[in-house]
């Protein structure tokens, strides 16, 4: 089955089955590898994607229903080849990861929760990546690289979520 | 974890949907998904033919309809919660929806499909329950509204017919003065299906005193369960050491669900103490609100 899928701004059309998953085709027909496969049913959120700006479980969603939306995936956060948006460099700067496997979905949790609020409490950037599961049980640096990433937004030009 | 193959149709009408329904009895409803797919991923279900139903713009409204807010069968859980109107008229819905899963599949699950799957721990059922709501069905032979005690039968058994489709869910919206609610769960973690849950809305007069009231609980009972005792409580101001008593009689009566997770007398224990606490919050919220003119 046909679909036209639009990720990190580029439109790709793509044949698969309808069981495909939308983390299966962004890996396997677009080799975006970034979106981790970790649980595949939803509880873990290594494949962390955004659609329409919302973060989402790309392992809960075929690809063949995901046209027409914007997707994001981590490879389309930096702004060239080369750098880290501001939210990655936080990451790096805090060693906000150990192994790393679930970093791109903590990375875009964080950018959907900055676009929303760009000055969250702890306890809602706690509540926020809830959602994704470390095995490392790095939360603390992930938390901290977040509220650095808060800190640096509030005093950049850029405004939210670059 | 990959799902078995199927068909895959998105029908351009509710119309549609029901046609392809009532023609092949392997065919499911998807709406957000987030429930179906991980059952599909653990080949839980096995569906010939999934029946996309998330973009008919037919299902995709919040309205109000009468003395209820209805909402289609396609809309989000995400939508609803930044809704205005939603949590305006059914500040029980808006508390219990922060409690659904997590904002990633909030943002693709929807109300109805909440509603249809029937878990018993699930959130958004024990607030239709709670509130004595209703659904919407309509399948090849017509529509008819059935009422959220006649709906939820068991575990993930509703009252839906095969060739059925819940078309939306309508919570009642309370007019009076001063409404307070309040949820509260226990999971394992963040966002894991509930152990116990407890809803509570109450409205209360001027004076303080209770005009009504509704207590319901929930991932302890095979259905989300509202307790008679919510017809208890108006008439006089919601007291502490009462309100106990009255739930604890009740509860200590009702069947109580078992699994790896928990025990029934831990359960039983628990939805005592966690009604007591929702139906006491729930009073604290409307006392904080200034009577409405």
């Amino acid at each position: 089955m046909k679909v036209a899928l639009t990720v990190n701004g580029d439109t790709r059309e793509i044949d698969v089955e309808p069981r495909t998953t939308l983390l299966d085709a962004l890996r396997d027909s677009l080799r975006l590898t970034g979106a981790h496969t970790g649980c595949e049913h939803g509880v873990c959120g290594a494949c962390t994607v955004l659609i329409d700006g919302a973060p989402a479980r790309a392992c809960l969603m075929f690809a063949v229903q995901a046209d027409g939306f914007e997707l994001t995936t981590i490879e389309g956060l930096a702004p060239a080849p080369g750098e880290l948006s501001l939210i990655q460099d936080a990451f790096c700067e805090t060693h906000g990861m150990q192994c790393g496997y679930c970093t791109p979905g903590m990375v875009l949790t964080a950018h959907a929760l900055l676009r929303d609020d760009p000055a969250p409490s702890r306890e809602k950037i706690v509540e926020a990546i809830s959602a994704n599961i470390c095995r490392c049980t790095g939360y603390g640096q992930i938390v901290e690289a977040i509220e650095l990433a808060a800190r640096r937004l509030a005093g950049s030009n850029a405004g939210p979520a670059t | 974890m990959k799902a078995a193959p199927f068909e895959y149709v998105r029908p351009s009408s509710a119309a549609e949907a029901i046609a392809l329904l009532a023609a092949d009895e392997d065919a499911r409803v998807i709406a957000g998904g987030q429930t179906l797919v991980p059952m599909m991923a653990m080949r839980l279900a096995r569906p010939a033919r999934l029946v996309d139903i998330s973009r008919l713009t037919e299902l995709s409204n919040i309205r109000i309809d009468g003395e209820n807010i209805a909402i289609g069968a396609a809309v989000r859980q995400a939508v609803v919660e930044r809704d205005a109107l939603a949590a305006e008229k059914t500040p029980l819905l808006a508390r219990a929806l922060p409690w659904v899963g997590h904002a990633a599949t909030r943002c693709r699950g929807t109300v109805g499909g909440s509603i249809a799957n029937a878990d018993p721990a699930a959130e958004i059922p024990l607030v239709l329950a709670t509130l004595g709501g209703s659904v919407l069905a309509r399948g090849s032979r017509g529509a008819r509204t059935i009422a959220a005690g006649d709906f939820f039968l068991a575990p993930m058994t509703t009252a839906l017919e095969d060739d059925e489709i819940l078309v939306e869910a309508r919570f009642p919206a309370w007019r009076h003065a001063r409404v307070g609610a309040a949820f509260l769960e226990i999971s394992a973690r963040r966002g894991d299906f509930a152990f116990v849950a407890a809803a509570a809305q109450v409205a209360l007069d001027a004076s303080g005193a209770c005009v009504a009231c509704a207590i319901g609980v929930g991932g302890a009972t095979h259905v989300p369960t509202r307790l008679a005792a919510s017809d208890a409580f108006p008439g006089a101001a919601i007291e502490e050491s009462a309100a106990r008593k009255t739930l604890a009689l009740e509860i200590a009566d009702i069947d109580i669900m078992t699994d790896g997770h928990a025990s029934p007398a831990y359960r039983r224990r628990a939805s005592i103490e966690l009604a007591t606490r929702a139906l006491l919050a729930a009073r604290d919220d409307a006392l904080s609100k200034e009577p409405r003119a």
